[in-house]
């Protein structure tokens, strides 16, 4: 019998649910920054990615990742945990972990469920339904089960050689912003990009999404201290990156275009959040404040990338998570300091062995996630195609794949210009009770 | 009978639909539209990329009215819509043939 402690796994269980609930946040930051006519696409992607993720995840992803390691080389788990099997043992080389395996589980899914999701902000109003799952799966298996073992779990190659990722700055920020370039240029750019206006088509559902993603992160990285009582560091420092990335891409807005912008502000929050991620466990106060504002700066920099590039990467996965990932990697190899946790870096005594490390993992991660994204981008175009037709994509893809509308804003639409198609007739539609008025005098527009 | 539109600037609305009170209209149509002259449009930046947005908001106000009151109508209109700035809108007459009060049946100035 393991020695479970109720309060640590109560810690773990709320932040899952924390962190599940930040997928459909991210579904409507993106939702509203993209036209009219894609909304509903948008949250469907998302919504497929929680449930094929979720069932990804217990039946044969969770063991490839946590799974113990196949053939001692560190490179990927074996199914010995499939389908949540010999759930009683303690996840391999975490000896002491006080949280039943189980829980583990269900707080690591959300971390898949969410990686995977960031990838519609690359394909924005363009992908096929049917091949976006296809990609998911083959994606989750082939490229994130595998990267989540080498950092994520102790018996992974770069866990091993003293990597410090503390909630998955290489595992899913940099991981889905490389992805993210890889199969937006697999999918090739919307029509008429970057000619034509493709503004948000709703800025407060973005700023709405944006706070939802700020507070299901506190159980993203205070949850991956696996522990209540030392959850604190992880969480104040979320808090702190977090308001200091937004205050800095607001900064830089309003000396590039003289006008600090809503949308900005937003997507600075997550800048820093991101950014925080792989260093919130093992950075002080100083070192989360610094953090925050350098992602902030940078990320708000990097969005012009992509123009410069001619890859239209829609919703700049890679100008937030990849570069807040590469911000937060790396400043842990300065700022980490072992009166927090882990190994002291650059500024705090440590030499540059941590900061080694940490660029180690950078580099592996921006080459395993392009590489082997392109390479799955490229085969399920090659046998299913990966876009919708000219038509369906200049229709939108709302009316064209879902046979729905997202907003019925218009009078006359609400109006009396529907009709029931499954009763012709009309026989079988309520119709309600007429209401008796008296005319009323002549007013305006009488 | 005369039909006046104007085209104007959506924060004067409520200073026009003053005046036109004032001079004894006692209805009009208002709508929402987007247009441009030669003020153009404006430019919005999200993320770093500026986009130029051609179609401005504006309002369109509808006032039928007897031909000997056109002149008033426009007159009123003009003057509450005026700010001297560009992108102050238009204003236009043009002759009606008929007019119906749906709810009675009347025609012509007597269904105004």
């Amino acid at each position: 019998m393991h020695h479970y402690n109720s309060g640590d796994t109560a810690w773990v269980l709320a932040s899952a649910a924390l962190v599940l609930f930040m997928t459909p946040g991210l579904a409507i930051f993106y939702g509203g920054m993209v036209r009219r006519k894609n909304v509903l696409a948008m949250l469907m992607q998302n919504f497929v990615t929680m449930a094929i993720v979720g069932l990804l995840w217990v039946w044969f992803a969770y063991s490839l990742a946590f799974g113990p390691d196949w053939g001692g080389l560190g490179l990927l788990g074996t199914f010995h945990f499939a389908a949540l099997s010999n759930m009683g043992q303690l996840v391999p080389g975490m000896a002491g972990e006080t949280v039943p395996q189980v829980a583990f589980v269900v707080f690591q899914m959300m971390f898949a469920v969410i990686t995977a999701a960031l990838l519609t902000g690359s394909i924005a109003d363009r992908a096929r339904l049917g091949a976006f799952i296809v990609f998911i799966i083959a994606w989750s298996l082939v490229v994130y089960a595998p990267l989540a073992h080498w950092v994520f779990s102790p018996e992974g190659w770069l866990a091993k050689r003293g990597v410090e990722d503390f909630a998955g700055g290489t595992v899913v920020e940099i991981n889905s912003g490389l992805s993210g370039v890889a199969i937006a240029i697999v999918i090739g750019r919307r029509r008429g990009w970057p000619r034509e206006l493709m503004r948000p088509h709703n800025v407060p559902l973005s700023v709405l999404g944006a706070g939802i993603l700020w507070f299901g992160w506190f159980g993203f990285n205070a949850g991956s201290a696996l522990s209540a009582g030392r959850a604190g560091t992880a969480f104040v420092n979320t808090n702190t990156a977090t308001a200091a990335a937004l205050l800095a891409w607001i900064a830089v807005e309003k000396w590039r275009t003289g006008k600090p912008t809503t949308l900005g502000a937003a997507s600075g929050a997550v800048a820093g959040a991101v950014a925080i991620t792989p260093a919130c466990g093992f950075v002080n106060t100083v070192g989360a404040t610094v953090i925050g504002l350098l992602a902030g700066a940078l990320c708000a920099l990097a969005v012009s990338l992509k123009y410069r590039l001619g890859v239209d990467e829609s919703l700049d996965v890679l100008a937030v998570h990849g570069v807040g990932g590469f911000v937060g990697m790396l400043s842990v190899g300065f700022f980490g300091t072992a009166a927090a946790r882990g190994l002291n870096g650059l500024f705090y005594g440590g030499g540059a062995a941590l900061l080694g490390h940490q660029a180690l993992a950078v580099i592996v991660t921006v080459a395993w996630a392009f590489g082997a994204t392109l390479l799955i981008g490229l085969a399920i175009r090659k046998f299913m195609g990966l876009r919708v037709s000219p038509e369906a994509e200049i229709t939108g893809l709302d009316i064209s794949l879902h046979e729905e509308t997202a907003y019925d804003l218009e009078a006359l639409s609400t109006g009396g210009f529907g009709h029931h198609v499954t009763d012709a007739s009309g026989g079988g539609i309520s119709i309600p009770a007429r209401r008796k008025s008296t005319p009323k005098p002549d007013g305006p527009n009488d | 009978m005369r039909l006046v539109t104007a085209v104007i600037k959506p924060f004067r609305l409520q200073e026009v639909q003053d005046a036109l009170h004032t001079v004894g209209v006692a209805g009009m149509t208002v709508s929402e539209a987007q247009g441009f002259g030669r003020q153009r449009g404006h430019t919005e930046v999200y993320r770093g990329a500026e986009y130029r947005v051609d179609f401005v908001p504006k309002v369109r106000v509808e006032v039928v009215c007897e031909d000997a009151d056109a002149e008033r109508v426009v007159e009123a209109i003009e003057g509450a819509a005026r700010t001297g700035k560009i992108g102050d809108g238009k204003i236009w007459v043009v002759p009606v043939e008929e007019l119906v009060r749906v709810r009675t049946g009347q025609r012509g100035a007597s269904a105004l």
